[in-house]
């Protein structure tokens, strides 16, 4: 019952903003779910593919800031076609056709094209906020209009993109009376820039706290842009191999000691040690640092640098820093809370002493109390480290583990690491995102079956024996979301035994595993309600056209997901719906 | 072909040969190790397609392993979609690793030479368009060591292509046969000097540290680009 006007309750509502959590509140009555849905501003779609921009307008009229999921995850790794689909166009078509008051869009794994950056940056007038993460499709020109149109911009933001640089003057665009920018990244674009353009910009945007420029912005223009913006907050910086001379190092310093509000740092694909030592003034301010573009420096200078960081919550570095290096990062940052280790160097050549191994991740756990988030390239692992890391940290959210060398074992013991990772799941009750890697068994999936009771997303590759894995996972975690699996020997029993576990899900991701085509088909029939698409790029493409289909083919990739509107049209030609 | 017995020595030999490393017909050995796993696994295998790793696998791979240069054997870069990083940093990584083999090049010949400003090479994925097709793709050419596999690659890539819903175009009923000169397509590629040249005039690696983009052009339009026989010290940068 309401004993409250309908305006209080939707007043009530706009403190909520978890979207989880506005989506539970639109299940308690018919009341409420009109309430909510006709005052929800933000809406939040991790498959775009799972209902369409009708339904959606429909439901939300007042919809203000959407944020839209394309591809699946495995497309980062080169595993899903380009054209296998995530079009952004019928989407701000739809929107701008229904006169939406569309004031934020975000994407990630989309295909972006220009025509529709024109189409959005024309229909809505109040549109301030543009986020890319990982979309492609589309070059600078798109970037053009939006500069040019959008005349409340706020954010533009463009995140590891795929962006054809005409080389064009998009900065440009940007009238001379916009002035609300606060946030501007266009880090991944690869072109030359317009660095008095950017200048101009940046001198007249007051609020502008995030900017994270190109490789192209050298180091006296960087220096210009840090004197006019000393508000930032945020900054990514270019590429800086060059040891600067003294004079421009003294500008530089100069500049950077003026940017007292700096708390995040990012950018240097590359950066000369001496560069790098300019920003030492700052140091302790910050909150964030990304150092994992530069891939030549050096161990010992990232480690003098991060010495200094003593507020470090967030770190992105490459294994260049080595355990020693983790080792002082676990002595001086005892605020992490999220760290990042990415791999410098792919050849398996000599033995690498300065890679990181099992003993700087039980250094960071050990050194770090509020760590919770973390993704870790390595070449080994123990069971012992693992066991000892999950003492000492059961707050991981994230954990996310991978031994560059598939199948690896335990390399003091050669057994498997299902222990180490059984360790994990049971101490760490709030685990929500896993990544396991190494030589496993179905041992570990027992584990994580059996512990892993908060878990959402989990990725598997190169693990497992028999069916049994994937089952006891699938019966196990009753909060799984997104299952993606990769080279391991989980066929259609596993697939089919609980067709309806795939309701509670968002998607499924398998390749190189033991599904065949005869068993795809049977759980496309069992549930409707699934898209349950197989992606054949290879040799034999013409998997339809044969005039006998081998059920028993083992098929390449398989992507399952739940939706409400039923086959998707625009699927390319090696893709199959079945 | 993986037989069961060699799944069965391998499985023993956990530590040797488990990395990736593909010298010689060692292909067994990237599967050992799991325990009994060996049946379901010799055929999948397939992990490595003729087209990104031409030392092992199928025949077609087996051709061109014995022309192409020799590479270094690599591990788990050789895997597809492994490790898991994203192509932006794929590409940063790729970038350093040929420059490092080029500073190691370098080295043995001459220390005095000034360096090269433009030395920074975006080894990794490179762009490729088609005349006639609207989407480019992208190829990345760390996976391969010749022109012929890189043929063949892009060949799937577009042969394959048929009239869809995103504006690919043309449905080409004969191999192109990008490297011989005989079909209606040739291969390109523009170089770091923003010229366009056809590919297979230059030494492998000479072509994959000059090469920024890939072009499908209709024989027709390429008459411009008649091989040039450049030397290579006629195309030192200063």
């Amino acid at each position: 019952m309401n004993y409250f006007p309908d305006e209080v309750i939707e007043h009530i509502f706009d403190f909520i903003a978890s979207h989880k959590d506005r989506n539970s509140i639109s299940l308690v009555s018919k009341s409420w779910h009109k309430i909510e849905r006709c005052s929800r501003k933000k809406v939040f779609i991790g498959n775009c593919y799972a209902i369409n921009p009708e339904r959606l307008i429909e439901r939300f009229p007042s919809l203000r800031s959407l944020t839209l999921k394309g591809k699946p995850h495995f497309a980062d790794f080169n595993l899903v076609p380009h054209e296998w689909g995530g079009f952004v166009h019928p989407w701000i078509d739809a929107l701008a056709k229904a006169r939406v008051g569309l004031e934020e869009l975000r994407l990630k794994r989309m295909v972006v094209s220009d025509e529709s950056l024109e189409l959005l940056s024309r229909s809505f007038a109040s549109f301030k906020s543009l986020v890319l993460v990982s979309c492609e499709g589309f070059t600078t020109d798109g970037l053009a209009s939006i500069a040019a149109n959008c005349r409340h911009l706020r954010e533009l933001d463009l995140q590891e993109n795929e962006i054809e640089d005409h080389r064009g003057q998009w900065l440009n665009c940007f009238p001379e009376t916009s002035t609300a920018l606060t946030s501007l990244n266009f880090s991944c674009l690869k072109g030359e820039t317009n660095l008095a353009a950017l200048e101009r910009l940046v001198a007249r945007s007051p609020n502008l706290e995030s900017l994270k420029v190109n490789r192209a912005v050298p180091l006296d223009a960087l220096t210009r842009l840090m004197s006019c913006a000393p508000q930032l907050v945020d900054l990514g910086v270019g590429s800086y191999e060059n040891e600067p001379d003294q004079e421009s190092f003294v500008k530089l310093m100069d500049a950077i000691k003026k940017c007292t509000e700096l708390r995040s740092l990012s950018g240097f694909s590359e950066v000369a040690p001496l560069c790098l030592t300019a920003f030492y003034p700052i140091c302790e301010n910050l909150t964030s640092l990304n150092l994992s573009y530069a891939a030549e420096i050096q161990g010992n200078h990232l480690v003098r640098f991060i010495q200094f960081c003593k507020r470090l919550q967030r770190l992105w570095i490459l294994d260049s820093i080595g355990d020693k290096g983790l080792e002082v990062v676990a002595s001086t940052c005892k605020e992490l809370q999220e760290l990042r280790v990415f791999p410098s160097d792919l050849h398996d050549e000599e033995d690498n002493d300065t890679a990181v191994t099992e003993i700087g991740l039980v250094a960071i756990s050990a050194g770090c109390p509020k760590l919770h988030s973390i993704l870790y390239f390595c070449k080994q692992m123990t069971n012992a480290a693992l066991i000892t890391v999950a003492k000492n940290c059961p707050n991981f959210i994230r954990f996310r583990l991978c031994i560059l060398e598939p199948n690896k074992p335990d390399h003091t013991t050669s057994q498997s690491l299902d222990e180490g990772f059984g360790a994990i799941v049971q101490a760490c009750k709030g685990l929500r995102r896993l990544s396991v890697s190494g030589l496993l068994t179905d041992k570990v999936f027992l584990y994580i079956g059996m512990y892993a009771e908060q878990l959402e997303m989990l990725s598997i590759a190169f693990a497992g024996d028999t069916d049994k894995g994937m089952l006891y996972v699938l019966n196990g975690c009753k909060k799984m979301r997104k299952l993606e699996i990769r080279d391991s020997p989980f066929g259609n029993a596993a697939l089919l035994a609980d067709v309806d576990k795939y309701r509670t899900m968002r998607s499924l991701w398998m390749s190189s595993c033991e599904v065949t085509l005869g068993g795809c088909k049977r759980l496309a029939r069992n549930a409707p309600w699934l898209n349950v698409e197989i992606i054949n790029e290879n040799e034999n493409n013409d998997l339809m056209e044969r005039n006998e289909e081998d059920e028993r083919e083992k098929v390449d990739r398989l992507y399952l997901y739940r939706t409400v509107v039923g086959a998707r049209k625009d699927a390319p030609p090696c893709v199959t719906i079945l | 072909m993986i037989t069961e017995i060699e799944m069965g020595k391998a499985e023993s030999e956990l530590e040797l040969g488990l990395g990736l490393s593909l010298g010689g017909g060692t292909a067994a050995a990237k599967i050992g190790g799991k325990p009994g796993g060996g049946g379901a696994w010799g055929e999948r295998g397939r992990l490595l397609t003729a087209k990104d790793f031409p030392s092992v696998g199928s025949k077609r791979a087996a051709d061109s392993a014995s022309h192409s240069g020799a590479s270094p054997p690599r591990s788990s870069s050789q895997v597809v979609g492994w490790p898991p990083i994203g192509s932006h940093r794929m590409n940063s990584l790729a970038a350093k690793s040929a420059r490092e083999e080029e500073e190691a090049g370098k080295k043995k010949v001459n220390d005095d030479e000034p360096k090269d400003v433009n030395k920074k090479v975006q080894v990794g994925f490179i762009k490729v368009n088609m005349d006639g097709v609207a989407i480019g793709r992208k190829v990345d050419l760390n996976a391969h060591s010749s022109y012929e596999t890189l043929a063949q690659t892009l060949e799937d890539m577009f042969f394959r292509s048929k009239p869809g819903t995103i504006g690919l175009t043309g449905q080409f009923t004969k191999p192109l046969r990008l490297l011989d000169g005989s079909s209606e397509f040739v291969l390109t590629y523009e170089d770091k000097e923003g010229d366009w040249m056809l590919v297979g005039d230059v030494p492998w690696r000479m072509f994959i540290t000059s090469v920024k983009r890939l072009r499908v052009m209709k024989t027709s339009e390429a008459n411009g680009l008649a091989a040039r026989h450049q030397e290579p010290n006629e195309r030192q940068r200063k």
